[in-house]
């Protein structure tokens, strides 16, 4: 399947700047960022990572748009809770694929200087719009999928060539990010791997923190209910051994 | 007035009038420090808890969890010897009976609910007490059903109006037990002999003799007082000389009561910080070490968590765990803008830490904005880790409650001393929607309970319609809800009067009429499925409507969506204006409070299916919650549901219970802190009133349910109050692990 998708196809024209497909909204997220944390997930990826406990994002097709007024006036009502410690986040899906709304978004966030984050793989061109984007968001948590490209292909259906591209851009334009990681014992956690992961990450300047998420595999049943084959049928959850283990490797704490 | 013991405070008003906040105001001492300073437990302390341990264990293990009953003793202020947990170990003395744990009788309020308690322990009450009440003594039960009308019986046994206090003590009156530290018995006597001689008026009205009556009970009372506390050696008749006799006075005030009502709730007051005042004087002189003064808290609250009243099972369903709501709260700002968070402020939350967690005393937080931040560190940090606090908008109250207000049960503010209220249970809202449906028939019997209304007859239900007699049979249950309350509280008043708790009040007093509603979130999402989807009845032969079918997808309370909240938002300023439309008995003020304690689970065992698509039977959310699952945006947009909902009409306080796993709270124990902190000041700046704060995983509660054994102190909040989680029935425990409890996967 080629990547790019047109998220205008099969649905009626609306301006991209101002509407969203959402998946769903979380008004209390608290492992999303620094502080309370509203997350806002946004419909539609195009990566097709084995593991996703949220396999019901990557459609297009599937979600509700919402207007950037909508989005924009139920956050304030969040207002007293996420601000000033907590922010926004958004995650998704990938985020990045709605690059435009978020950017007007963010505008309208910074006037009420509401810290702004996007969870993302990273996998997308370093456009102009992205480039702005980038400038405006006060955090990125960069989901490294795998440090290896050729495991990466296999595991999440692209190369990491663009995310690791990405992860340097931020690094050089100052912007700070949470590095994560998924452990999939057997999959993302080699040790040659973790170590290439260690040097890459070492050669970045605005990690402010790493962030190893065990895999589960609770989100399986959302493959199910869409009749699809779970890809990691049989492949153990991560524990607090392989975490331990793989922090040491990474040498973090 | 001018006493030895009051030697180095500040004098103000309170000097010549009974006035305990001025007091306060005078002599109090902010601190925004951190718990640093505080003591861990004597190895005083630590025996006697043990000795307290050992006899929880073994009146769990007595049958029904009473351990032992005076049968005989017909429970007052005096009637009892001086009993001890261990006399040599004990800071703080005196107990409701003349042993620890030993129930006392109490038949003022009802012989029969007397007798049926006792059976229920396999004891039988003595003779010469049920030959008193039977035949010479009539009783506050007796009042209320010499005059309950026909149409308030039937509203009481159809479930329609629920728990109300018309067999058993009404409680939540607060006395200013302060008062009896502060100025001594006699002091206060002086004080209610002056009031009588503002009652000697030209007519002797009605009204004007009660008062004298009430007076005159009053005084004899705090004479009883003086009789009970020389029992155990002190002579209070003047007031307290250090810290350690100002808690034990305290006390002594509030074991009066005790020992004289079983009301419902017996809540203590707002006393950390007056004794605080006590402490420092104690430690600038000299005279007394941290230790000490720790050592006196934790052994007044090992006091409070021994306080016991003797209940029937059935009551037990409805308020389960033997709860008492010794509710102190703690906090809290002045409106001067000073803290009054005091060094006994974090003393008092540290006996969660020294003792270990426990339902009572039912500690509540009067939050604000402005507390000093160690202070909303420190206790939120024990609610994670103890689940036994809860927390109530104090920025919200103190507008119009001032900064000397306490909290009366689980969320009833009153100012101290100087307000009290009539305990009205509630009134059975989505019982009410139903009845509106089927024109006045119970759902579940078919009787015709109401007068009889057109019911609706319908395929499918119209919002206008439904509205229109919803509207018509709200105005019914307005009117029935308050002609009963008015006939219990006229009779509690007559055979049942609080003198003791009374004699701490002011002569004139604001005195509300506290309504209360159940099923408030199944009504709003019942009108909101007939307003956004559609609902097809389903009427038996008899045409009752006894299902409904939805069809189509609609808002749900607790989403933060404004369609379906400004419905529940304008029910209780709906009903709350049809209260008001009905004169109370003393010209009371009518309040409304959205709470149901741990009886939502009774409430929809007695409710059919509503048009929600709730099925028959099963429990309401607790309080103002939402339906369990209904939520589906998260722990805040519940939060900004239920903050919606008017303090303005619901004064009697609006309930939310909150549960959530560590791992959801945050990462950290300091994130979790941090993200805790932030919450109650988001959802207190969103003039949210109360929220409990459970913080602990299902499986710990799954397992506690199989092995109650390895969990004598689970302690986890309910709709405003704290209970042994091993101490709920079965049902109740099932209703707490399936509620909401937010977790992220």
């Amino acid at each position: 399947m080629e990547n790019k998708i047109d998220i205008t196809q099969n649905v009626e024209k609306k301006d991209l700047k101002y509407y969203a497909k959402v998946h769903s909204i979380e008004s209390f997220g608290t492992v999303d960022g620094p502080g309370i944390r509203f997350v806002l997930f946004l419909q539609g990826c195009h990566l097709e990572c084995k593991y996703c406990h949220n396999r019901d994002t990557w459609d297009i097709n599937s979600g509700h748009y919402k207007s950037l007024d909508d989005i924009f006036n139920k956050i304030m009502n969040y207002k007293n809770y996420i601000y000033p410690r907590g922010g926004v986040t958004i995650s998704g899906g990938e985020p990045l694929l709605q690059h435009q709304f978020i950017y007007e978004l963010f505008t309208k966030l910074k006037k009420e200087n509401i810290h702004t984050c996007i969870d993302t793989s990273g996998m997308v061109t370093l456009t102009d719009d992205i480039k702005k984007l980038i400038d405006i968001t006060d955090l990125f948590l960069l989901d490294i999928k795998h440090i290896d490209d050729k495991k990466c292909k296999e595991l999440v259906g692209k190369s990491n060539k663009l995310e690791l591209e990405f992860a340097k851009y931020l690094s050089d334009n100052n912007k700070p990010m949470w590095i994560r990681q998924v452990i999939v014992p057997c999959f993302t956690d080699e040790k040659q791997d973790l170590l290439k992961l260690k040097n890459f990450i070492n050669s970045l300047k605005t990690v402010e923190r790493v962030e190893l998420l065990p895999y589960h595999s609770v989100g399986e049943f959302k493959w199910k209910k869409l009749g699809l084959n779970y890809p990691l049928e049989g492949v153990r959850q991560a524990d607090d051994n392989d975490i331990k283990r793989a922090k040491e490797i990474l040498g973090i704490e | 007035m001018d006493f030895e013991q009051w030697k180095g405070f500040k004098k103000g008003d309170w000097i010549s009038e009974i006035n305990v906040r001025d007091f306060i105001q005078h002599n109090y001492t902010p601190y925004d420090g951190d718990e640093s300073f505080l003591a861990s437990a004597t190895d005083k302390t630590k025996k006697l808890w043990n000795e307290v341990l050992d006899l929880y264990k073994k009146e769990h293990d007595a049958k029904g969890g009473v351990l032992d009953i005076d049968t005989k003793t017909i429970s007052t202020i005096t009637a009892h010897n001086a009993g001890y947990i261990d006399k040599d170990l004990e800071d703080i003395v005196g107990l409701q009976t003349d042993s620890p744990l030993k129930r006392a009788i109490m038949p003022f309020g009802g012989i029969r609910i007397v007798e049926k308690a006792c059976q229920a322990y396999d004891r039988k009450v003595d003779d010469e007490v049920e030959n008193i009440f039977h035949n010479y003594r009539k009783t506050h039960n007796d009042g209320v059903f010499s005059v309950y009308t026909p149409d308030i019986r039937r509203a009481r046994s159809s479930h329609l109006i629920t728990g109300l206090p018309d067999g058993y003590g009404r409680g939540r009156i607060i006395g200013d037990y302060r008062r009896v530290a502060l100025y001594g018995i006699d002091a206060l006597i002086s004080e209610k002999q002056a009031e009588l001689d503002v009652l000697n008026t030209d007519e002797l009205t009605e009204e004007v003799i009660r008062s004298r009556e009430e007076t005159s009970d009053q005084i004899s009372a705090l004479n009883e007082l003086k009789e009970m506390a020389l029992k155990y050696g002190f002579d209070i008749s003047k007031p307290a000389n250090n810290a350690k006799e100002a808690v034990q006075w305290l006390y002594f005030g509030y074991l009066g009561a005790i020992k004289s009502q079983d009301g419902a709730a017996m809540s203590l007051g707002r006393t950390s910080t007056f004794l605080d005042i006590y402490f420092e004087r104690d430690l600038q002189n000299g005279v007394l070490t941290e230790e000490e003064a720790q050592e006196i808290m934790d052994h007044f609250v090992m006091k409070l968590r021994l306080v016991r009243f003797l209940r029937t099972p059935e009551y037990n369903e409805l308020f389960s765990g033997d709860p008492v709501w010794v509710t102190e709260s703690i906090g809290g700002m002045g409106i001067d803008g000073r803290t009054l968070v005091t060094k006994n402020s974090f003393r008092l939350l540290h006996t969660l830490e020294n003792l270990g967690p426990a339902p009572e005393p039912n500690m509540t937080v009067l939050w604000s904005t402005r507390l000093p931040e160690n202070f909303k560190r420190y206790t939120t940090n024990l609610s994670i880790k103890t689940s036994s606090i809860q927390y109530e908008n104090d920025d919200l109250m103190r507008i119009t409650l001032g900064d000397d207000y306490g909290i009366a049960c689980c969320v009833s503010p009153m100012k101290i001393g100087k307000q009290m209220q009539f305990f009205g249970a509630r009134a059975n809202l989505a019982k009410t929607l139903l009845y509106a449906i089927n024109g006045g028939r119970d759902e579940i019997s078919g009787k015709q309970v109401t007068p009889k209304y057109a019911p609706i007859t319908s395929e499918y239900l119209d919002y206008d319609e439904v509205m229109e007699k919803f509207n018509q049979m709200m105005d019914y249950v307005a009117k029935i809800y308050i002609k009963a309350l008015n006939a219990i509280h006229y009779m509690h008043d007559k055979y049942c009067y609080e003198a003791i708790e009374m004699a701490l009040h002011d002569r004139e007093i604001l005195r509300t009429m506290a309504c209360g509603i159940a099923g408030l979130s199944v009504v709003a999402d019942s009108l909101s499925a007939i307003k956004y989807a559609k609902v097809k009845v389903v009427r038996d032969e008899t045409g009752l409507a006894i299902d409904y079918k939805i069809e189509g997808d609609f808002p749900k309370f607790g989403n933060d969506d404004e369609r379906v909240d400004k419905i529940a938002v304008d029910i209780t300023k709906n009903f709350m204006n049809k209260l008001r439309k009905h004169q109370t008995y003393r010209n009371s003020k009518h309040t409304l409070s959205i709470l149901t304690i741990t009886s939502n689970v009774v409430y929809g065992k007695a409710t059919g299916n509503t048009p929600d698509g709730r099925r028959a039977g099963e429990p309401f959310g607790p309080g103002a919650n939402p339906l369990h699952g209904r939520d589906t945006n998260g722990a805040l947009a519940v939060m900004n549901s239920i903050a919606k909902l008017p303090f303005d009409s619901a004064e009697d306080g609006i309930s939310y219970t909150f549960s959530i796993t560590p791992g959801t709270l945050g990462k950290t124990e300091s994130e979790r802190v941090d993200n805790l902190v932030n919450m109650l000041d988001g959802y207190f700046a969103q003039t949210g009133h109360h929220i409990n704060v459970n913080v602990f995983d299902r499986s710990l509660l799954e397992d506690a349910m199989e092995h109650p054994e390895n969990y004598p102190q689970l302690t986890i909040r309910v709709s405003g109050y704290a209970v042994h989680f091993t101490k709920l029935t079965r049902e109740q425990q099932l209703d707490v692990i399936h509620r909401t409890i937010h977790e992220r996967i």
